[in-house]
């Protein structure tokens, strides 16, 4: 996997809002590295190496924003590195600040991901105009509606399913105090009620517009052995893409998706994921992708993804909880998304995720994708050294 | 010393797409096909022997949010690939294909980068890489902060304008052996000195040409470099570093970050035979001389650099490849390559080349 082994010391999270009014660009990212290297119990001076990440630059208005937060980031005189993979990034993010320590270049790398969303208007900034895109769709859920139809018609899944999903991660966000949407009335019926957007997919089905940064301190093998908390060991970790589309590329359950799990499974020793994971942080923006995952990420045969959300097995208490930090679906800052997934999953093998925590937790997957289905990034994290 | 790698890195292969002043009737699949099929083709392999594949561009030139997506589309990625993107020149995605390289997750890397500047003005786009809140709202404009960092060296006597007169000509006139570049010709230096001057104290032949353009190189380790190359040109050391943002915080008559990196990278260990410098304006490649302690004896930019050509997010990765190139062509033993990013010179990344393994000197 490297010749370094990576250890998780820090993580520190934003309040996630619509609109964090109160902060700017810079106050918004120092809130969430500052977390980190409290968590950590390390300083600026500390790290050897920044790597940021988020998602397109439009959404705030800043070309290449890293330049201008390079000082509020401590990076002056130190390599500062922007990384960008649609959806994915803050995955993408942590998996190459974690290629540094492997690689045994720096010893110590603070990775952080955001977007300040409420600068823009997310939903048409992501609807594409000609010539870049067909004018068919408006904003994300308008893309992949017709990859979830497809879905339900191949697995014959029940209607309810995406209503369960966007239930489960709602409730369990009431269990994480820094969760956007934090929605206590909900219930079956209300998210059924809601607004039908993109048919299947209802207004309470479909991820906020959020404001929020999320941070990580990466260490090597001697940081984490020295860090007074309970580390997460990074067990594997792989990114994959693949092109927007051609004839017969499955958008549903794309190979790259499949092939960038196969390849974490493989460097962490995971035989039987379903066995073997104990707690799943998944890249859901849109209730449907929950058991679409399931299925793409190998924890269930194909066709059946469904049936564990109906079975409730990726419920708190199921057999694999799947985003008990309330997911993408309670908290979007899209270019933070994946990061707050990983960091998530980092969270929970330090049993350090408060009353969202998984009692046992010993082995996490963090998961994040992104463009048309396209771009992935995971991460798996266990509580003992690999 | 940890922040050079310890596994043997080297740039295998190079090419570039002719750089023009406007692209009109290619989008940037059709602009980089040429260039990545051609370093594929030189080494006479395909993107399945690829084990990792980074880019770099910015969506502020494409004027479209994701544009590196549809790039990917020039690359083959299927089956599925190893990949990721920066948002900046290419030669950072550069950087992070090295780093994987030295993690012993991949052998052979693809990096490419490319920046179509013509569709907008690329003097304003460029001023909402500003502090959003304090500079960006004024609008200043990416000549007009150059030619602040320009005053300021005049007056601090670090150049003259006959110098950077002198940097024109001898750029313009070395690319004349360029077929890629744009800018191939040069009037004397005393005949554009009577030019007017386009932002004090800049005129038109301080500034670079607005370029549409791209470039791919092919990394290996080891081996398989040398298997792919009859002369790799190896990777000595390779350093990138940041300055402060804010121009009323650092210096601009230096290069600190500059000289930070080319410090790590051990550029003054040995004697160095040629430099690329990524410097867009005249003033910059004095400065960036100085901040590398590159005396007389070195040949910098013999491909007429960033003022001859400057393809947005692509202009660093090419000076790594012109670098590259003169060391696979056995001109060069020992080489440096310069990239820069953001307003003044404001991010550096400084590579050593050689012809050999083991320091080259």
């Amino acid at each position: 996997m490297g010749k370094e082994r990576v250890a998780v010391v820090g993580v520190g999270q934003t309040k996630y809002s619509a609109t964090r009014g109160d902060v700017s660009l810079p106050g918004l990212l120092r809130e969430a590295a500052r977390n980190a290297l409290a968590d950590a119990e390390l300083t600026w001076a500390d790290i050897d190496a920044v790597v940021v990440g988020k998602a397109p630059d439009f959404f705030e208005g800043v070309m290449m924003p890293e330049l201008y937060l390079a000082d509020a980031l401590g990076a002056v005189g130190k390599p500062l590195l922007r990384v960008h993979t649609a959806g994915s990034v803050g995955g993408s993010t942590a998996l190459v600040a974690a290629s540094l320590v492997q690689a045994g270049i720096h010893r110590r790398v603070l990775t952080i991901a955001f977007e300040k969303q409420s600068e823009s208007e997310a939903m048409w900034a992501l609807t594409l105009p000609i010539p870049f895109q067909m004018p068919l769709v408006a904003g994300a859920g308008g893309y992949f509606a017709p990859h979830i139809r497809a879905y339900m018609r191949r697995s014959e899944a029940p209607d309810y399913i995406g209503i369960l999903v966007a239930l489960k991660d709602r409730q369990n966000a009431l269990k994480n105090p820094l969760a956007h949407l934090h929605e206590p009335d909900i219930t079956f019926d209300s998210v059924k009620d809601s607004l039908m957007l993109w048919d299947p997919l209802r207004y309470s089905e479909t991820c906020p517009s959020s404001d929020g940064a999320c941070a990580m301190v990466l260490t090597d093998e001697a940081g984490g052995d020295a860090a007074s908390k309970p580390p997460a060991w990074m067990l594997g970790g792989a990114m994959r893409s693949e092109p927007t589309m051609f004839a017969g590329r499955d958008q549903v359950s794309p190979a790259g998706g499949r092939d960038c799990a196969a390849d974490v499974y493989r460097q962490a020793g995971i035989d039987d994921p379903r066995r073997d994971v104990d707690v799943a942080e998944i890249y859901v923006p849109f209730s449907w992708y929950e058991p679409m995952w399931m299925e793409n990420l190998g924890f269930a045969p194909e066709g059946t993804g469904w049936k564990m959300v109906e079975e409730g097995a990726t419920q708190m208490d199921g057999d694999l909880p799947v985003n008990p930090s309330g997911g993408v679906l309670s908290s979007n800052p899209i270019g933070a998304s994946g990061m707050i997934r990983f960091a998530e999953a980092a969270l929970q093998v330090r049993g350090m995720a408060g009353e969202h925590q998984i009692d046992g937790a010993r082995v996490a997957v963090g998961h994040a994708y992104g463009g048309g289905s396209q771009f992935f990034a995971m991460w798996a994290v266990g509580s003992s050294k690999p | 010393m940890p922040h050079i790698g310890s596994r043997e890195v080297a740039v295998v292969a190079f090419a570039q797409s002719d750089h023009v002043r406007r692209l009109e009737h290619q989008n940037e699949v059709e602009l980089v096909m040429p260039v990545l099929h051609g370093v594929k083709s030189t080494l006479g392999i395909t993107q399945e022997d690829i084990d990792f594949t980074c880019s770099g561009s910015t969506d502020y030139l494409a004027g479209a949010a994701f544009s590196f997506v549809q790039a990917l589309d020039g690359v083959g990625a299927w089956p599925p690939i190893t990949e990721s993107h920066v948002e900046a020149d290419g030669a950072w995605a550069l950087y992070e294909a090295w780093v994987k390289i030295q993690t012993g997750q991949a052998d052979t890397a693809l990096v490419y980068s490319y920046g179509k500047s013509s569709p907008g003005s690329l003097r304003d786009v460029l001023s909402r890489q500003l502090d959003p809140y304090h500079q960006a709202p004024l609008w200043p404009d990416s000549i007009a902060l150059a030619a602040l960092q320009a005053r300021a060296c005049l007056d601090a006597g670090v150049t003259t304008v006959e110098e950077m007169a002198a940097v024109a000509v001898r750029s313009r006139r070395s690319a004349a052996t360029n077929p890629h570049a744009l800018l191939r010709v040069s009037e004397e230096a005393d005949v554009l000195l009577k030019e007017p001057e386009l932002a004090a104290p800049l005129r038109r032949h301080d500034c670079p040409p607005i370029t549409d353009g791209a470039a791919a190189i092919v990394l290996a380790a080891g081996d398989r470099a040398r298997e792919l190359a009859e002369r790799p040109a190896w990777i000595d050391a390779i350093d990138h570093r940041t300055d402060a943002h804010s121009m009323g915080v650092r210096d601009l008559t230096v290069s600190g970050s500059t000289r930070l990196a080319g410090e790590k990278a051990g550029v003054g260990r040995a004697p160095v035979d040629v430099a690329e410098l990524h410097a867009p304006f005249t003033h910059q490649e004095v400065l960036l001389r100085r901040a590398l302690g590159l005396g007389e004896g070195v040949d910098v930019n013999p491909s007429g650099g960033a003022l001859a050509a400057n393809p947005m997010m692509a202009a660093g990765l090419v000076r790594i490849g012109e670098a590259a190139a003169r060391i696979m062509a056995g001109g060069a033993q020992r080489a440096v390559a310069h990239a820069t990013s953001g307003p003044c010179l404001q991010q550096n990344l400084v590579c050593v080349l050689t012809g050999s393994t083991g320091g080259g000197a």
